[in-house]
């Protein structure tokens, strides 16, 4: 992403349309003050619930706190020490990556395979098209109820469904080895839309005549996939794939609809975690301290991403 | 020629299964909140109703306050989007166009703050939402979103872009920094303004956490909290809450026909350029 970012050159002076140093120096002062002004919106709530929270967090995480937010009792690293050390952080870390695990390949493999197969400019590919991108305009709270229905224990239409194939009834949402992935499975559907429109627009970029010629000189369907689409969309397929990981990392609302944590713990992600911490059992020092090792853990795994990712990413 | 057919018609048969199983959550849905109590009760489940059964809609609109809910978040998204383009737009002509000290220090300012996960901030927001007595109002569900990190860099990417020579044009003829922001800058934007306005209308729509945390009053409770409460609430008939769930959607549905494309050219060119 640094690439990209170039400071404005000074735009080119003409000194002679200057009629006095005063008035030029004005000039600047003016665009200066103007500059700030500009700014000033941006930065003052920046400042206000950006900045100040951040600093206020790291203050926060070293106190023991009454429920009204209030600091008790300086700990020092103690909130750190008793997270580091406690199983249930490790529980929600584990489950967190193997939500990541579970939703972030299977997401960006299934939308590849669909822009793939419906990018060709075929009748009637426009509607599949809108078929595909439509999970898009379903929003966390809402495709969280409407599974919910889906994976009802007793009227469950999926169990139904599956009894076709002989499959017995799975207790989706309240038995431990299956509640995690039902969870997975719903937000693959929920962001299945985005990832498919990143994954169309890649594809469709990659000029057509490159296309043509791959055929022209006999390449299959199959190779000039995996020799000509696949590198040439690999900044989406990098895109996608950062977007994915921070939104898993971040993903709360169908936890707290669907299982709230459970069963058995078995679907405490990380975020669910810090708002039981924080705003069920009023410990805002221990979800402070939580918070941030979040914030540093989503950092590292961000430059590690780009500093091997990028590498194999070809940028045209 | 036969052999070419024969592949297209495996073509469309692939679609059509992954269409009709991407889809099937949102056509249970709408099948579902047309079927009587009994119906959506019954075991094995019914894939269709016997007829367009109006009365769940009526009944939801009884007990649920789904218009509050959807002007609520039309009030609080409309309000975000409003603000971010304009401190965006605001802070990227600075950066794009402005002389000032301090410029590359504060722009990586602006650029740090993508990194800041909301989750870190949420605590102290919440105190400090509370201590002004935030709680339950609009300015607390809307005020903290108003500036955007990733709107000024969008725009100013774009502002960047724009030819110079225009603003020079401009500059000769006496106009002020103002006066081009408002009448060059601005309307030769479109696009990108467009893009940042249906991609922050979209995030403030799908918000959770916060108005979880900040409203308690059922009045000023948004869609996604509103919905996310029914199942709390005496109304358990499914097929009630689905009738509400359909109703949701649709302003979504709208808004996603209206805003595809800005949006896929507003994320393409992120992603593409990186």
């Amino acid at each position: 992403m640094e690439k990209d970012i170039v400071i404005a050159p000074p735009l080119s002076r003409k000194p002679s349309r200057v009629r006095s140093t005063t008035s030029l120096r004005a000039k600047k002062w003016n665009e200066r003050f103007l500059a700030y002004v500009f700014l000033a919106p941006s930065l003052v709530l920046f400042g206000i619930f950006l900045f100040y929270p951040l600093i206020k967090s790291i203050y926060l995480s070293m106190f023991l706190t009454d429920p009204q937010g209030r600091v008790a009792e300086f700990i020092g690293f103690d909130n750190f020490t008793n997270v580091l050390t406690s199983s249930v952080f490790y529980n929600s870390l584990w489950v967190t990556l193997l939500f990541i695990l579970f939703t972030v390949p299977t997401g960006v493999v299934l939308a590849l395979i669909l822009a793939a197969l419906s990018h060709q400019k075929l009748r009637g590919m426009k509607l599949f098209q809108f078929f595909f991108s439509l999970p898009m305009a379903v929003s966390v709270g809402t495709g969280s109820i409407i599974w919910m229905v889906l994976y009802h224990p007793t009227l469950s239409v999926l169990n139904y469904l599956l009894s076709f194939v002989g499959i017995p009834a799975i207790q989706w949402l309240t038995d431990p080895s299956w509640a995690l992935i039902s969870i997975a499975l719903m937000t693959v559907w929920l962001n299945l839309g985005f990832n498919y429109i990143v994954m169309l627009s890649g594809i469709q970029s990659v000029g057509e005549d490159l296309y043509e010629s791959a055929k022209i000189d006999g390449s299959g369907a199959f190779r000039t996939f995996f020799r000509i689409t696949l590198p040439l969309i690999s900044p989406s397929l990098f895109f996608v794939s950062v977007v994915s990981i921070i939104s898993a990392f971040q993903s709360f609302a169908q936890v707290n609809i669907l299982t709230k944590g459970g069963p058995m713990n078995s679907t405490d992600l990380l975020v669910y975690n810090i708002y039981q911490d924080a705003f069920v059992n009023y410990r805002f020092g221990i979800g402070s301290a939580q918070a941030l090792i979040l914030f540093v853990v989503i950092t590292l795994l961000t430059v590690v991403q780009f500093k091997f990712g990028e590498k194999k990413v070809h940028y045209q | 020629m036969s052999i070419r057919i024969s592949h297209q018609s495996v073509l469309y048969l692939l679609l059509s299964i992954a269409a009709l199983v991407i889809l099937f959550p949102l056509l249970f849905t709408l099948s579902s909140s047309f079927m009587t109590s009994a119906e959506s009760a019954a075991y094995p489940p019914r894939i269709l109703p016997s007829g367009m059964d109006w009365s769940n809609f009526t009944k939801m609109f009884d007990t649920i306050p789904v218009i509050r809910f959807i002007t609520n978040s039309f009030i609080v998204s409309t309000a975000i989007m409003v603000g971010q383009l304009i401190t965006s737009a605001m802070a990227a002509y600075a950066f794009a166009f402005l002389r000032f000290p301090g410029k590359v220090l504060l722009f990586s300012l602006f650029l740090s703050t993508m990194m800041i996960p909301w989750e870190v901030t949420m605590i102290p927001n919440y105190i400090t939402v509370r201590s002004w007595n935030w709680i339950d109002s609009y300015q607390g569900l809307i005020v903290p979103f108003v500036a955007s990190a990733f709107g000024t860099f969008l725009l100013r990417q774009y502002f960047l872009q724009l030819p110079r020579e225009l603003f020079e044009a401009a500059k000769v003829d006496g106009c002020g920094h103002i006066r081009i922001w408002l009448r060059l800058v601005l309307p030769l934007s479109t696009p990108a303004l467009a893009t940042l306005a249906v991609y922050s209308f979209l995030t403030s729509w799908s918000n959770y956490l916060w108005p979880l945390l900040i409203t308690n009053k059922e009045s000023m409770r948004t869609v996604q909290i509103g919905i996310g409460m029914l199942q709390f609430e005496e109304v358990t008939a499914w097929n009630v809450v689905l009738a509400g769930i359909v109703t949701l959607l649709l302003p979504s549905l709208i808004l996603l026909i209206v805003g595809l494309k800005p949006l896929v050219r507003g994320i393409t060119a992120g992603a593409l350029k990186g």
